[in-house]
């Protein structure tokens, strides 16, 4: 039972954590290849706070903040470059910030944080919240999407200077969705933290962005039940097949390129098609 | 319309009761582009509920002078003023929320959207002016009424379910008309709405344009298409190598020799 615990915790944070990818780039159509940055940004500001007494739920909003205002930063830098250039300079991002933490002694260096202590409740109840702050942002996310900053999102995903044509600042609605999806990327680090008890710096370094981003495209960029869907399968495959954990880097970048050649709707467009195609037949 | 190149202009005296106020003045605009001089000391005026014809031959500077419009191109000299307010700290997006709209020469529809979205979200401006104002708000049914009324009016009443990647470049280029006009502009920027229309197409078009003037719409129109411009632009402005050659009535302008030449080539 302990297991399946495990398992569905682990599961319901990558959901989190995939879901505020998609905010972004799914939604706001802006690439992250950095994104890790912000979980482990939320991660190292739980678990300092958490190490130094301070109840585990407080330090949610915290972490939300922090990672948030790191988010709102990159959010700058998004308006000044963009498409593949945005997608560097995430990338630089994040290999800053494991370069960074590193160095920092006061983070653990090296070696990061272990011993982060338990989050005052038991792993039951744990799993039970993790999960259902994964619903609650999967909520918000389709109430986002029919709301008219889920239209202007994907006005700017589409055409960003059109949507300027139209009137709209494009620029505050950017920045939105990077706050807004690094805050809750920075809570999802804090449950991460809290339920691995080590943090260190490589569990937040490039291949932690590219699985997410994996998720996101295996998903279908945009759907909320696709990358829920992806999440939820691709973060326990690791748990299930040893191969798969070992070779973790070359497992997800050949699944997103396959992915991007092949199906760049995802699941959630295959689904589709095979849905049109089901009730063509009947 | 008034223009100059660098004589002041001379005081006209109106009559209080027909006084128009200007919407757009364009003030001793110069562009250059390294050395080469795109726009030359340009000013001109337009006022509210005209129809200004914009016309010049290939390299005359008129997409350059537009883009010092809409705020794309910033000028070394002079300056743009929308209803008397000067815009050169404007992005384009506080230009349009002034009062502008710009349907653009080359058609670019939002491609994810239908076409009644595409013109829905240009209507949504009051919920769109700030993120947590359009956060808050999901009925989008109020503006894809309007969105509606106005497709009609542009004549794609039948598509408005369609993707625009399904429609020939005839509808687009109304589309783009109906996007500008849902955002209710003071000055109606159209950049060449014609180029790439057959003839019948144009003609619809031009009438369209005419209409809307009718009503009270100012507008500049940028065409290369002569035969419409003459025959519904009351007023013409005419520029060649960045420079004003001619401005007024358009009978007038087209009987200018410097005109004709600049057209035909050959002798002034």
């Amino acid at each position: 039972m302990a297991y399946e615990i495990t398992l569905l915790t682990t599961m319901a944070i990558s959901i989190l954590f995939a879901l505020s990818l998609n905010f972004i780039s799914g939604f706001c159509g802006q690439i992250s290849l950095g994104h890790a940055a912000f979980l482990g940004t939320g991660a190292y500001a739980s678990a300092m706070l958490t190490k130094s007494s301070i109840p585990f739920l407080l330090t949610l909003p915290v972490a939300a903040i922090i990672a948030g205002f790191f988010g709102f930063l990159i959010g700058l830098a998004s308006l000044r470059v963009r498409h593949d250039f945005l997608a560097i300079t995430t990338m630089g991002v994040g290999f800053l910030f494991v370069g960074i933490v590193r160095k920092q002694d006061f983070l653990g260096g090296e070696l990061g944080l272990a011993g982060i202590p338990s989050p005052d409740m038991s792993r039951e109840s744990f799993m039970v919240f993790c999960i259902i702050l994964a619903v609650i942002f999967a909520i918000f996310s389709l109430y986002i999407r029919r709301s008219w900053m889920g239209f202007v999102f994907e006005s700017i995903a589409d055409n960003e200077d059109v949507t300027r044509i139209l009137g709209i600042d494009a620029s505050r609605f950017k920045l939105a969705a990077f706050v807004i999806g690094t805050a809750v990327a920075g809570i999802a680090g804090a449950l991460y933290a809290h339920h691995f008890r080590y943090i260190g710096p490589d569990s937040f370094g490039f291949v932690q962005s590219v699985s997410v981003l994996a998720m996101v495209i295996v998903g279908g960029v945009g759907s909320v039940w696709g990358v829920a869907f992806a999440a939820a399968v691709l973060s326990i495959l690791p748990l299930l097949v040893q191969f798969i954990d070992d070779y973790k880097l070359l497992f997800y970048s050949g699944l997103l390129f396959a992915m991007m050649r092949f199906a760049p709707d995802g699941v959630a467009g295959i689904v589709q098609r095979l849905y049109g195609y089901v009730r063509r037949k009947s | 319309m008034m223009m100059s190149t660098s004589a002041p202009t001379p005081v006209l005296q109106v009559e209080p009761v027909l006084q128009v106020e200007p919407v757009l003045q364009v003030e001793n605009v110069t562009v250059r582009f390294g050395g080469d001089t795109a726009v030359k000391n340009v000013s001109l005026t337009i006022n509210q509920g005209e129809l200004v014809g914009f016309i010049g031959p290939n390299g005359a500077g008129k997409t350059t002078l537009m883009r010092v419009i809409t705020g794309i191109v910033k000028p070394q000299e002079g300056r743009v003023l929308l209803e008397g307010k000067d815009l050169a700290k404007s992005t384009i997006n506080e230009r349009v929320s002034a009062g502008m709209a710009l349907a653009q020469q080359i058609v670019q529809p939002l491609h994810a959207l239908s076409m009644l979205d595409n013109v829905a979200l240009a209507c949504g401006g009051a919920k769109t002016a700030s993120v947590i104002n359009a956060m808050f708000h999901t009925n989008r049914e109020q503006e894809r009424d309007k969105a509606r009324d106005l497709l009609e009016r542009v004549g794609l009443g039948e598509v408005v379910d369609a993707l625009p990647a399904t429609l020939p470049l005839g509808y687009l280029k109304r589309l783009e008309v109906a996007r500008a006009m849902a955002l209710e502009p003071k000055l109606l920027l159209l950049d060449e709405p014609l180029a790439g229309l057959n003839q019948a197409e144009a003609k619809g078009l031009a009438d369209l344009i005419l209409t809307l003037n009718k009503g009270g719409q100012t507008v500049l129109l940028i065409e290369h298409n002569l035969r419409e411009v003459l025959r519904i632009c009351p007023t013409l402005y005419v520029q060649d190598n960045g420079l004003p050659l001619a401005f007024g009535d358009a009978d007038t302008v087209m009987k200018n020799p410097e005109v004709r030449s600049a057209y035909l080539g050959g002798q002034a």
